[in-house]
């Protein structure tokens, strides 16, 4: 793989990527598209500019943790991963079948390369502050950075993590909000809302960033910021559309955690280009 | 009563600071070792190991969760975290995060709960761990441990640190009998028979093992000959010396301060069923929460003494003839 800071270049593995997601939940016939194209510039970013990372040597005791706390978006994960070229892309559309490294979600006894096993909300930010202490009693260079579904922090345990990292001045950990507004049962707002989210996160301690998370060149200044930013932790929340890419799951709380059909797959790629 | 046994059982630490003790002995010998706690240092007895060892000691506060998950991201950045509290608070409050962030993935975390059993006394149930064992069991690769004594609990502790993978081990807020002298070989998973017997064996871990040597000599004075086997290693059961035993004297007592319902006494009789069936009793907390009280109290009031084993070990000799 080659690392990249060009937007163009970048923008072109995203649209890689919305493919790659729109055709392996359609294979697999079930998964979460909705949340996975919203992420896809945040984890393009992060895995082709932002991180210092090595596929060859997974696991480079120096190397920059990910942890995809909402792991029901593996399908942007294993995405990007397999064009880095940890994995193979040729078996995403085994995702979610027996035998597959492809699992439901996250799973590091299938793909050992993943730094956590997730899924269950509420835990990546606390697994990925284990990991930046670890690291920092070692003397690492290394950074985490823990990417939160926005309906996931209504979960209390990220609030303890919350809690916690600027208390211990850990300026290794970033966390990024996919605050693409829709849960499974709807729009955040109508389900528990999370405002005044920005406002949150800063009381809480964190040098907090709002941005549009679909920015590539935003992504990268804030990603840059958080870098710069010493004596506390990073929250980056950034602005997305759920389903982002293909208009008619844009916005749309039923593409939460519903595959296209192969009519709607059609639709996409034409969409995504 | 005249003591049959070579055990005087006098009284020593309690578990829980000697497994504060060899806390600081592991930090001296491995500097991967990392402690963290949740507000409770003072009482889990992970102090000492603050005290000597700031740079590697977490606290976390009282946010149970976040202290779990935190322990299995620094197993897998390498290090060997101990993370300790009361066991109830640990394994209630931190079980889903064990199973994800510990067990699934099968990091290198080690969880301490102290306080456990009903033997903590005034401060009551909601501070009791009858559910600690059976929870831990629960999670798949998991080893559990319930340690004696203090030199049990030294040697488990430090075995714990030297095993790859996860661990949960049970210690105690009160003083309990010396069981072990110095030389005495620890293995995780290998029972420790502490007498021999015929006529019946008597199965425990933690604090009653002691009360099933003062119920072998009730026992023996009634020319009933009892065998004693310390199951520290609650997960993976010592298979061979359950079968042993079940053959050799056909009738078991398990005795331990857990739910019987969850305990050691249901994985040995799944154990016995499977290898060698035998009758078997059960002596433990039955189907409810305790109550406050001094420990003795409550120890007694719910049926934790070495009288009760003895009766359990008469009733499983009478059923045997």
């Amino acid at each position: 793989m080659t690392q990249t800071k060009n937007v163009e270049e970048l923008a072109a593995i995203c649209r890689t990527t919305r493919r790659q997601i729109v055709e392996m939940i359609t294979a697999a016939k079930s998964g979460h598209p909705g949340g996975s194209l919203s992420a896809v510039e945040i984890m393009v970013t992060l895995y082709f500019d932002v991180l210092r990372h090595d596929p060859a040597n997974p696991h480079w005791p120096d190397r920059d943790r990910i942890i995809l706390s909402k792991g029901h978006a593996c399908p942007v994960l294993y995405s990007v991963m397999a064009q880095c070229g940890y994995t193979p892309v040729d078996e995403l559309k085994n995702l979610r079948k027996i035998g597959s490294i492809y699992q439901g979600h996250p799973d590091v006894r299938f793909i050992p390369a993943l730094e956590a096993s997730t899924g269950s909300l509420g835990q990546g930010l606390s697994i990925g502050i284990g990991m930046a202490l670890g690291t920092k009693l070692d003397g690492r260079p290394s950074r985490t950075y823990v990417i939160l579904g926005d309906g996931e922090i209504q979960e209390g345990q990220i609030w303890e993590a919350a809690m916690f990292a600027p208390y211990h001045k850990m300026d290794n950990i970033v966390c990024i909000v996919d605050y693409n507004r829709i849960q499974l049962d709807g729009f955040t707002k109508d389900i528990l809302d999370l405002e005044p989210l920005t406002d949150k996160w800063k009381a809480f301690g964190w040098h907090t960033l709002s941005i549009d998370g679909h920015d590539i060149a935003a992504l990268q200044a804030a990603f840059a910021e958080a870098e710069a930013t010493k004596g506390k932790p990073t929250c980056i929340i950034a602005n997305t559309v759920k389903g982002k890419g293909v208009s008619f799951m844009e916005n749309n709380p039923k593409y939460h955690g519903v595959a296209p059909t192969q009519d709607e797959l059609e639709k996409a790629l034409q969409e995504i280009g | 009563m005249a003591v049959r046994t070579k055990y005087e059982l006098k009284l020593g630490p309690a578990t829980r600071e000697a497994f504060g003790k060899a806390l600081v002995e592991l930090g001296r010998e491995n500097k991967d070792v990392v402690v963290l706690d949740a507000d409770l240092s003072k009482s889990t007895m992970t102090a000492g190991f603050a005290k000597e060892f700031p740079d590697r000691f977490v606290e976390c506060g009282i946010a149970e969760a976040n202290m779990v998950s935190i322990a299995g991201g620094l197993a897998a950045a390498g290090k060997i975290p101990f993370a300790s509290s009361f066991s109830c608070f640990l394994l209630n409050k931190g079980f889903e995060q064990m199973r994800v962030a510990v067990a699934y993935p099968n990091t290198n975390a080690k969880f301490v709960g102290t306080h456990s059993g009903i033997s903590i006394g005034e401060d009551g149930p909601s501070q009791m761990s009858i559910e600690d064992l059976a929870l831990a069991c629960a999670l798949p690769g998991f080893t559990v441990m319930s340690p004696a004594d203090e030199l049990a609990t030294i040697a488990l502790v430090k075995a714990a640190a030297h095993h790859k993978g996860p661990v949960f081990i049970r210690a105690g807020r009160v003083k309990v009998a010396t069981i072990y002298s110095e030389g005495q070989q620890f293995e995780i998973g290998k029972a420790i028979q502490l007498q021999e017997g015929t006529d019946v064996t008597l199965i425990a871990h933690g604090l009653m093992v002691a009360e099933c040597l003062k119920a072998s000599d009730i026992l023996d004075a009634e020319g009933i000959s009892a065998r004693v086997i310390d199951m520290h290693t609650i997960k993976p059961l010592d298979r061979e010396a359950i079968a042993k035993a079940s053959r050799e004297t056909k009738a078991i007592v398990v005795a331990e301060e857990h739910l019987v319902d969850a305990g050691l006494g249901a994985r040995v009789a799944q154990v016995v069923s499977e290898e060698a069936p035998c009758l078997m009793e059960y002596v433990g907390v039955e189907n409810t929460y305790a109550e406050s009280g001094s420990p003795d109290g409550v120890l007694q009031k719910y049926g934790l003494t070495a009288e009760k084993v003895a009766e359990a070990a008469r009733k499983a000799v009478r059923r045997k003839a």
